[in-house]
């Protein structure tokens, strides 16, 4: 078992890690009202005790002296404590000002991957049923909305097909943009046990840089940022023109062959090299592990999600399994990844661009299950459109259409890209900004009203991890200071607005997270996500159980899809689809014409080349990315000593040929520019290709003197990155940009 | 036989949709989305222009109809509105030239109006997608 404490433990109270989207089961230990440290729960399905570096050290942050104790506000231009009353006082009426003379259209809230169900369930009603506005999404929107987005092109649903058990039973992996290395180190060391041990997996990985995980690979195939697609459709190329696909899965258990096959048809081993600038015989050798795979595992991560054509790309990766008839069976699945600890929750509750339980904003019986579980009016519930997404809602506020924005548990002021326009966007005059955290992030630093949040470990909740194990954490010490947990601030929100239901009672019928759980539960009754058989007491005590639980899997469900049956009929899907090229939506008619009908839906596009290529002035391509040792903008890894030792400052990593003509040595300090911002940081000669620079995205300012932005020495990746999303998932392409590289003299 | 103006007039009515949709992306440059699919659309218009090229020689080339380019609008959803009347203008003249080319037999323009139609009709629909996320905050808060 993993352990990490500060001295004796007196008390170990049952949770999980909130630190990657693994999400291993761990104990918290507590000595004299205080966190002192956490040990693996070694019965868990997910991690038998096992924890990586940031679940180890991260859990200081809790105790981390410059905790936001007390509620800001701002006067006379400076942020100044405030009690609860008057904090909450000035975003009520705000609130109410708003939507008494411009409507819920004006409000937009931006939430996190890092908060509970019960926050995320509790903001979503409020948002959805109570203001009724349309402007609520999650940072998981830069995160895994593609993870969620690709699965309902291809299954009608969100929902994890796969499980992390599969990596015992699988003969292949195919690593698509994901170094699990760095982004899952539980989940790698499971892989390094079948990858070092006796018959081991053949690995592929897709990956423009050499990384850990490219190290163990038989195959690496180090393309060029930005032409995922191009090499997927190549391998599928390569599997149909050597008659490597399961014919009779694909008539039965598919559609959409004969034009996946048509788009796939030109993209050959050679022509793949030409545009990924791998070897033909390279892409050749791949297709030929792919084709001889028994038992065939594929994972997808944000090399994907965040880079040019994104859902395009995820969907191209699920089809290999697909063609292959690989899914549903043990060793045989595909894990599109989560970023975050609680993602999956975002996207679940309906804070990240969906309705809650994955239900269809399209589909009117859907909208009315939910306004009759809310005591709402259908139309009282926006879904006259797709949930707003996150950049539109920054677009929103930048226009002033948006004049009030509640931030959660999460730092745009450094996560989104091209950061001097959200710097100035959330600094804007017209724009009421409260920002709810455990820290004065850079993002807080520009707020009217900051709330002090109560954090993993100082309250009681649920998460679910990215394949589906959903744990308990429980309160292990009180909230320090006068910090509340988010779902408290939001009820106390709701009360303050006297949101009501139709019958004039309160909107928000819980108290307790205990209560909210239940009535999530309700939410997702017969949904594919559901959780009616779960509650705290069975959570308690063993290992985390994997949804669907219910009537019929009272132990949870490993993996979906083992009857081959996919939720493509049209009163189930959650979506009824996209164009991939354009983002253009398919209506419920064009969903029934196509008439899946349980069967998974192949799709296909033609790689287009990315909307910001290496070019003269900019010669080389920046690709933004991980340390181990740090969790998003590092608001609490940041504050773990150990972590913060192990990866103080950013860097730019780039090739020894690329150092050698720059005349650049290891540590010199190096300006990276793009058409939107500049970085100074030092340079690290590593394993990538030539052309290619790498910025990790972790560092802002918070630490360095600066106040919310680079006055001093620029050093957050997104100062680089360009404003572009995916036009079906919507998620910023923070992987591709054209930069130039020089010396600082 | 109008086949040969209408092969003129198709290359016209794309040149023009590739010019309304270049001047739009540049009008409505902090609309990222919308710049970037212009500019995207703009490229796929020209590369039909260019495949219909060799086709239309065969045929008598004199355009019996006139095209204006549009003058657009700061206003996005009334750009979004004239340029979705565009694309699917486009994609009807492409529906015109493949019957026209059944009716003559002529596999190569059939082969060619048949891959280009779909396009500028998918375009359509984005446009239409995006005028209805667009127009709820627009038409109400703006």
């Amino acid at each position: 078992m993993d352990e990490n404490a500060d001295g004796p433990v007196e008390e170990w109270v049952q949770s999980a890690c909130v630190l990657c989207s693994h999400g291993c089961a761990l104990d918290i230990g507590v000595r004299d009202g205080r966190i002192v440290g956490v040990r693996g729960r070694g019965g868990d399905r997910v991690n038998r005790g096992r924890l990586g570096p940031k679940g180890l050290y991260g859990w200081q942050a809790n105790n981390s002296p410059d905790r936001l104790l007390h509620p800001l506000v701002r006067r006379d231009g400076e942020l100044q404590e405030a009690s609860w009353d008057e904090a909450m006082s000035l975003v009520a009426e705000r609130s109410r000002e708003l939507l008494a003379t411009k409507g819920g259209g004006a409000l937009g809230f931006y939430t996190s991957g890092q908060l509970f169900i019960e926050d995320y369930y509790t903001l979503a009603l409020i948002a959805r049923g109570g203001i009724g506005t349309n402007h609520l999404d999650g940072n998981t929107r830069l995160c895994t909305a593609t993870a969620g987005q690709s699965l309902k092109e291809t299954f009608g649903c969100d929902g994890q097909p796969g499980g992390v058990h599969d990596i015992e039973y699988c003969d292949t992996i195919l690593h698509v943009g994901i170094n699990t290395a760095e982004t899952q180190t539980v989940l790698w060391m499971h892989e390094l046990d079948r990858l070092r041990g006796p018959d081991p997996p053949r690995s592929i990985v897709i990956d423009p840089r050499e990384t850990e995980s490219a190290r163990e690979a038989e195959v690496h195939l180090a393309i060029k940022p930005g032409t995922n697609l191009a090499v997927l459709n190549g391998l599928a190329q390569q599997l149909i023109a050597n008659d490597r696909i399961d014919s009779e899965f694909v008539n039965r258990h598919t559609i959409g062959f004969d034009a996946l096959e048509q788009t796939v048809s030109e993209y050959t081993p050679e022509r793949v090299a030409e545009i990924c600038g791998v070897a033909a015989g390279d892409v050749r050798r791949a297709a030929e592990i792919l084709g001889a795979a028994e038992h065939l595992l594929t994972f997808v991560l944000q090399g994907v999600y965040q880079s040019h054509q994104a859902t395009a790309s995820a969907c191209a990766a699920t089809n290999i399994n697909l063609l292959r008839g690989m899914i549903g069976k043990p060793g045989s699945g595909i894990l599109q990844m989560n970023g975050q600890p609680t993602a999956q929750n975002t996207r679940e509750t309906g804070c990240n661009g969906d309705l809650p339980a994955f239900r269809n904003w399209q589909n009117e019986t859907h909208v009315a299950e939910l306004a009759e579980l809310w005591n709402v009016e259908p139309l009282q519930i926006p879904h006259w459109g797709p949930p707003t997404h996150a950049m539109e809602i920054f677009r929103y506020a930048e226009q002033g259409s948006i004049e009030f924005l509640w931030v959660s548990g999460t730092n745009p002021a450094v996560s989104l890209p091209e950061l001097h326009r959200i710097r100035s966007i959330l600094s804007r005059d017209g724009l009421f900004l409260v920002v709810s955290d455990a820290f004065l992030t850079e993002t807080a630093r520009l707020a009217d009203v900051v709330l002090p949040a109560a954090i993993w470990g100082e309250k009681t909740g649920t998460f679910t991890n990215t394949d589906r194990t959903v744990h308990l954490s429980e309160q292990a010490v009180g909230p320090p200071g006068e910090t509340r947990p988010d779902m408290e601030i939001f009820l106390d929100y709701a009360r303050r607005l006297d949101l009501r239901d139709k019958d004039g009672q309160p909107l928000v019928k819980w108290s307790t997270p205990e209560e909210c759980f239940e009535a999530w539960k309700e939410c997702t009754r017969g949904r594919p996500c559901d959780y009616t058989g779960l509650s705290y007491d069975k959570l308690r005590g063993g290992s985390g159980i994997q949804w669907p639980c219910n009537d019929e899997a009272p132990e949870g469900t490993e993996r979906l899809y083992a009857d081959l049956m996919f939720p493509t009929f049209p009163e189930i899907c959650e979506d009824y689809g996209h164009d991939l090229q354009t983002g253009a939506t398919s209506s419920e008619a064009e969903f029934k014409a196509l008439s899946p009908q349980g069967r998974a839906i192949l799709k296909a596009a033609e790689w287009t080349p990315p909307h910001e290529w290496a070019r003269d002035e900019y010669p080389f391509t920046l690709t933004t990315g991980r340390s181990v040792y740090h969790f998003h903008t590092r608001t609490k890894t940041g504050r773990a000593p150990e972590l913060q030792a192990a990866a103080p400052d950013a860097w730019v990593e780039l090739c020894a040929a690329d150092a050698e003509r720059l005349g650049v040595a290891d540590g010199d300090l190096l300006r990276v520019s793009s058409p939107r911002g500049t970085v100074e940081v030092p340079a690290r000669i590593g394993q990538l290709r030539e052309g290619v620079v790498f910025v990790p995205f972790h560092y802002g300012y918070w630490d360095t003197g600066d106040d919310a932005g680079p006055d001093g020495r620029p050093r957050a990746a997104n100062e680089l990155t360009m404003t572009i999303w995916d036009p079906v998932s919507k998620q910023p392409q923070l992987k591709t940009a054209a930069v130039k590289v020089e010396r600082v003299t | 036989m109008k086949i040969g103006p209408l092969l003129a007039h198709l290359r016209e009515l794309e040149k023009a949709l590739a010019a309304e949709l270049r001047a739009a992306a540049e009008r409505h440059r902090d609309e990222h989305d919308v710049y970037h699919q212009c500019h995207t659309f703009a490229l796929a218009a020209d590369k039909r222009v260019q495949r219909l090229e060799p086709l239309a020689g065969r045929y008598d080339r004199r355009s019996e109809w006139t095209t204006a380019v549009g003058d657009g609008s700061d206003d996005l959803l009334l750009e979004l509105r004239t340029l979705y009347l565009r694309a699917q203008e486009v994609a009807t003249t492409w529906t015109m030239a493949a019957q026209a080319a059944k009716a003559l037999r002529d596999r190569d323009l059939l082969t060619l109006a048949t891959e280009c139609q779909p396009e500028p009709e998918v375009q359509a629909k984005w446009f239409t997608t995006r005028i209805k996320v667009g127009a709820p905050q627009a038409m109400v808060l703006g």
